[in-house]
């Protein structure tokens, strides 16, 4: 199928980007959307143009690197996958495909489509984390019995990739449910409540300096994110936070 | 504890504290502004025990105005960090796959309920104050001084057809701000989880019964007198 994208290209930080547009031919709706980057960016390197600069690793939805907001919706226009997961027979032929980087002041773009994702791992330093002794008398994590439910709500906070799309889909940039999902994953857990109380704060207060914008509850980032992180998450995080403010 | 309004957790919490306590005042203006279609008699007695008992008038009056202040500035606070959020703009949003219009647009909706709330002031508390602690005349009654003033005064407002229908659209706006609301206030508080579901029902009841009940009122007064 033929298609024309329009691209987002900005050649570094500092400078202002456009909207771009590129016609690409003879697509195969079996491709991946990164395949069918890869095809154009060959055809602008050989036109001796500059290849559209864009994240990717691991092309199978777990690494959360390929952060592009495709016709205004994070990741595309179909359920629970990354771009990398996206096929070009999600489109027909003759569409205008938008392609646009994640956009929030917590992520500057980098270059293209590119954008600095390392405020999440900042956030992540400020507490998400446990502290375990690992001096040689580490306790088997097996040998504590835990609640199956808690277990299960644990594992599924802890399927987030951090790719951002809840940030981008977001109307306020907010990062509540990424947050949230690294507060639940452990709060739920025993090995967590430890550090519970300093955690929330710390991971909530980094958040902040970030410069995300504030929740304002639409469901958005639930729908777009694709591992399916509840909102449920956002309402643990808060109960966290308060309790943990209020305790001092 | 200190410096939780400083937080984004924290302003949204306060912002749901205010939400909650706008949201029971609102049920007891309806309570009390029903009666008015079946009982002018009750609809006086109820208003004239508000409007001089001093409890209502000195401590929860005051409490009111600073709720509904409140939750405006902190509106327009949250607001403010949220563009700062996204100062560039995508070309292309689908916000209908994943949201809905009215969650995205609460600022508008309350922007609405705020000039209507700035008409309600003119039209019911301005006078009321101005009848009560200026003039000093806080009998309830009518010039003629043949019974309380209340119904009467309210029968006359709901006269004109702009102002009814002004009050109509203020509150469909008011319903639009709750559907979202009245769920949104819970979860900001963190209850969103099996215990909070059946919530969800009664918040859906409560945003579009309220509201619809004050447009019957309404339009009960402009047709029926």
């Amino acid at each position: 199928m033929n298609l024309t994208l329009k691209i987002w290209r900005q050649k570094n930080a500092s400078e202002k980007g456009k909207m771009v547009t590129y016609d690409i031919k003879e697509v195969s709706p079996d491709m991946s959307f990164l395949e069918m980057l890869d095809v154009l960016n060959q055809d602008l390197i050989e036109k001796e143009q500059e290849p559209v600069a864009f994240d990717h690793d691991c092309r199978e939805g777990i690494c959360g690197s390929c952060s592009m907001f495709v016709n205004g919706r994070a990741h595309g226009p179909d359920s629970r996958i990354t771009v990398c997961q996206l096929h070009m027979r999600s489109f027909k032929d003759g569409d205008t495909i938008h392609i646009e980087p994640w956009r929030a002041t917590a992520f500057p773009v980098i270059k293209d489509l590119i954008v600095d994702r390392s405020s999440f791992d900042r956030i992540q330093q400020a507490g998400g984390f446990i502290s375990v002794n690992t001096s040689g008398n580490t306790i088997d994590a097996n040998a504590i019995p835990i609640d199956k439910h808690d277990a299960d709500k644990a594992f599924d906070a802890a399927t987030c990739i951090g790719c951002g799309a809840c940030v981008a889909s977001c109307k306020n940039s907010s990062a509540m449910l990424f947050v949230a999902a690294k507060v639940s994953q452990y709060a739920l857990l025993p090995q967590g409540k430890v550090e519970a109380t300093d955690r929330v704060l710390n991971m909530v207060k980094q958040m902040d300096a970030e410069g995300f914008g504030n929740c304002t509850n639409t469901g958005a980032c639930e729908v777009e994110c694709p591992k399916g992180i509840s909102l449920e998450n956002i309402a643990r995080m808060n109960r966290e936070y308060l309790a943990a403010s209020f305790k001092g | 504890m200190s410096g939780i309004l400083n937080s984004t957790v924290g302003r949204k919490f306060a912002m749901a504290i205010s939400a909650f306590f706008l949201m029971v005042f609102l049920l007891q203006h309806f309570a009390i502004n029903i009666t008015s279609t079946f009982s002018s008699q009750t609809f006086n007695e109820i208003s004239h025990f508000m409007g001089t008992n001093p409890l209502v008038q000195y401590a929860l009056q005051p409490v009111l105005i600073f709720g509904v202040i409140f939750h405006f500035v902190m509106g327009f606070v949250l607001e403010y960090r949220n563009n700062k959020a996204r100062p560039v703009k995508y070309a292309v949003n689908s916000g209908n796959d994943n949201s809905t219009w009215v969650s995205r647009n609460m600022l508008l909706s309350g922007l609405v309920i705020l000039a209507f709330m700035v008409l309600h002031f003119i039209d019911f508390w301005i006078p009321e104050i101005n009848t009560k602690y200026v003039q000093g005349d806080m009998s309830g009654l009518l010039s003629d001084g043949e019974g309380y003033r209340y119904y009467e005064e309210l029968v006359h407002k709901f006269e004109s057809p702009i102002r009814t229908a002004a009050y109509s659209i203020a509150f469909i706006l008011l319903s639009m701000h709750l559907v979202h609301g009245f769920n949104s206030a819970f979860q900001s508080v963190g209850a969103n989880n099996k215990y909070t579901r059946g919530l969800k029902g009664f918040g859906k009841l409560y945003a579009i019964g309220i509201p619809l009940g004050f447009i019957f009122i309404a339009l009960f007064h402009h047709f029926n007198h």
